[in-house]
């Protein structure tokens, strides 16, 4: 099914390359998770994607550990004993330490993401979730150090946006775009090279924090693909079978 | 038989009763000493007016008949049974006449009242008595001689006794009379409490069934146990919906997941790598799935018990309907339909824009689903308008629609009219949509677009807002 968004880690799908030729070669993330099964799949999972997880297993050691300073991302459960998720990001944030954390949490999505981000979360993922939805936004946070969000042109290949002009031109032809349109192209470019689930596109250019559930974000990602790869060879915007998609210049 | 006693004390009306009674008792021994105090009163009071009485008497008798008149008329009164006392004194306050043997020394000396009871013994042929009490008003006249009339103070000292008797004697039955009343209401209240505990304990154990015990006389007990009893109806409705919804549950998720099972056996046989991968993610779609109608379970969960209404704030709904319609335009686009939309600007509720978002989602899916292909126009119309009972967001389509009878059926959670399932959902969308207006109070209507079309009568599916009340 192409909507699917659960893969297993090692397959060649999605960000899961393969330690050989990992997409972030060097990416150190901290773990917070007290379910210890859920956390050894974890690290696994991102072992095999190339990056390392260190794992503690309550807010205190959690706290520990973050407070090195030595990660790109942490992932936080929002509950954990000893030491609640929130009051862990809270105090981390109050140290001065501004690794991005990303919240997991068994609780609804509304509230809940609300008061993780206010706590100074910077993304919010609701359990259950698929691995590679995790993955994708992890990349996504722990590339955000080096994210061009001062950059007011994004290229890929012979593909470039324009932030200030609202223009788009590939090999030099303009592209002429719809409002929506632009912002998903926006939003990939900023991205390029990394896996953006679905959820991630409707989180960023619709601003509804949902599953999706339905191809609709499809349809948009394949208008999209139609204007900016018809008559040209190469293309640039692929689908990530089992989590999303990535625009990238292979060449 | 302590055990019981401590019980029977632990019980509330027991334990009221005891305070009663021991405000009764504190309020008697006040009234005891505020009635004898009272009553003495009045009886000295008397007394005085009596001995003034007496000496108008005796001064007249002075008067007419001069010292010999005075002691006549003295010694009569004398003699009278429970007579007053009377003295004649010398100047020096020896006792010349009268009808008291001795004085309290110092009695005489000075006029008027007696400051404070005295002591004397009264004269009597038998020879001197015991000490008596009296109190007295003493006259000195101009020829020296100091006359005294006084009483015993031994009649009100006995009415005192006999009051304080009869008071005391009337409280202790009263007392014991409420010891009898207390121990017995006790008894009968932790009776009765012991008989409603005992009933409760089987319907703890699980037995809904159960009721607690209505007695005929319907005091506060017996309307408590009915309205325990109402509230235990109620619970065992409740309980039963829930058993019917977890057994929809079961029944419904039993299905994909002997769906999954099955393809995960099939990819354990497959000797292709190819088509093994295939079928490994077949099962992972499958599982997807699954989650999906978790998370879509619990999301509903959560609005209906109201914990996510913490975020509700006032939303431009006109803007989500315009968004929600963009979002879906392309969709119905390859579906092969139009979507059409009449929106009136700037139409605000007090909502939360997640959950009207998703909820016009749900209802947008359904219309695009359910309408492509069919014989009806090919057209999905979304409306949004405002009047005086309300905001009304409709969305419409031309699709197979659904027959009155079942509309109030679809919105229950995994009812889908489409038997064979070929569509693909979750048979939550609609639950999820009521779920979210009874959040919002408002409502979620469900009609027909167009009743005349027998092939395509169409679903209006209706959401309504209670309007914005400043």
């Amino acid at each position: 099914m192409e909507t699917s968004t659960r893969h297993a880690p090692a397959d060649e799908s999605g960000g899961a390359k393969g330690p050989a030729d990992a997409i972030v070669p060097h990416m150190k993330i901290l773990v917070i998770e007290d379910d210890l099964e859920a956390a050894a799949y974890m690290t696994k999972a991102f072992r095999e994607a190339g990056i390392v997880a260190d794992h503690a297993s309550d807010g205190e050691s959690g706290l520990f550990m973050g407070s090195e300073n030595s990660y790109d991302v942490m992932v936080v459960d929002r509950m954990l004993p000893r030491r609640d998720g929130i009051a862990v990001i809270s105090e981390l944030r109050k140290r001065g330490i501004n690794t991005p954390v990303l919240i997991l949490s068994a609780l609804g999505q509304v509230d809940d993401r609300v008061a993780g981000l206010r706590a100074g979360g910077d993304d919010y993922l609701p359990k259950p979730y698929a691995f590679s939805e995790l993955l994708a936004r992890v990349e996504v946070l722990g590339r955000r150090k080096g994210a061009p969000e001062q950059d007011m042109v994004y290229r890929v290949g012979d593909l470039e946006l324009d932030r200030l002009s609202h223009e788009v031109r590939r090999a030099g032809r303009e592209i002429l775009l719809q409002p929506r349109e632009f912002r998903l192209l926006e939003y990939l470019m900023k991205n390029a090279g990394q896996v953006v689930t679905r959820t991630m596109l409707l989180e960023h250019v619709w601003d509804y924090h949902f599953d999706p559930q339905t191809n609709v974000i499809d349809v948009h990602v394949s208008r999209l693909r139609s204007k900016i790869e018809k008559d040209f060879d190469k293309p640039l915007l692929k689908t990530i079978r089992g989590a999303g998609y990535m625009i990238k210049d292979e060449g | 038989m302590t055990s019981r006693l401590r019980l029977m004390f632990r019980s509330t009306a027991v334990r009221l009763s005891a305070l009663y009674i021991l405000l009764f008792a504190i309020c008697a021994a006040f009234l005891v000493v505020y009635v004898t105090a009272m009553s003495e009163r009045i009886l000295a009071q008397q007394t005085r007016e009596n001995l003034v009485q007496e000496i108008g008497d005796i001064q007249r008798a002075y008067d007419r008949g001069g010292l010999n008149g005075m002691l006549r008329i003295m010694e009569r009164r004398a003699r009278q049974p429970g007579a007053n006392l009377y003295v004649v004194a010398g100047p020096t306050g020896e006792i010349l006449a009268g009808n008291v043997a001795s004085l309290q020394p110092g009695v005489l000396d000075e006029q008027g009242w007696t400051r404070f009871p005295f002591s004397y013994r009264p004269f009597s042929e038998s020879g001197p008595e015991r000490e008596h009490m009296a109190i007295a008003n003493v006259v000195f006249m101009e020829n020296g001689l100091r006359v005294m009339i006084g009483r015993d103070l031994g009649e009100p000292g006995r009415f005192r006794g006999i009051v304080r008797r009869a008071l005391m004697v009337a409280l202790t039955i009263m007392g014991i009379g409420a010891l009898f009343i207390w121990f017995g209401i006790g008894r009968n209240a932790l009776k009765r409490i012991d008989r409603m505990s005992g009933a409760s304990q089987k319907i703890m154990a699980g037995d809904l069934s159960q009721r607690l015990p209505v007695g005929r006389s319907g005091d506060e007990f017996d309307r408590l146990s009915e309205s325990l009893n109402a509230m235990l109806g109620r619970i065992e409705r409740l309980n039963e919906g829930l058993r019917q919804v977890s057994d929809n549950i079961a029944h419904d998720l039993k299905t994909p997941l002997t769906r999954l099972r099955n393809k995960a056996a099939d990819a354990l046989d497959e000797e292709d790598a190819g088509q093994r991968r295939a079928a490994l993610e077949g099962i992972i779609a499958e599982s997807d799935q699954l989650i999906r109608t978790f998370n879509a379970l619990l999301m509903i969960s959560r609005v209906e018990a109201g914990s996510i209404a913490a975020e509700i704030s006032e939303v431009d709904l006109s803007a989500i309907t315009a968004d929600s319609c963009e979002l879906y335009e392309p969709v119905a686009e390859e579906a092969g339909l139009r979507l059409e939309t009449s929106i009136a600007p700037g139409l605000r509720v007090k909502g939360n824009r997640e959950l009207i978002g998703q909820a016009m989602f749900n209802l947008l899916d359904n219309a695009i689903k359910y309408s492509a292909g069919s014989a009806g126009e090919p057209l999905v119309h979304v409306v949004l308008i405002a009047d005086a009972t309300g905001i009304r967001l409709s969305v419409c389509d031309n699709g197979p629609g659904v027959p009155e009878e079942k509309r109030e059926e679809v919105v229950k959670r995994f009812v889908r009219l489409d038997a064979s399932r070929s569509k693909p959902g979750t048979g939550l969308g609609l639950s999820l949509v009521e779920a979210v207006m009874e959040l919002h109070g408002g409502a979620l209507r469900l009609s027909a677009t167009n009743q005349e079309n027998a092939q395509a009568p169409g679903l209006t599916a209706t959401m309504v807002f209670p309007p914005l009340t400043s």
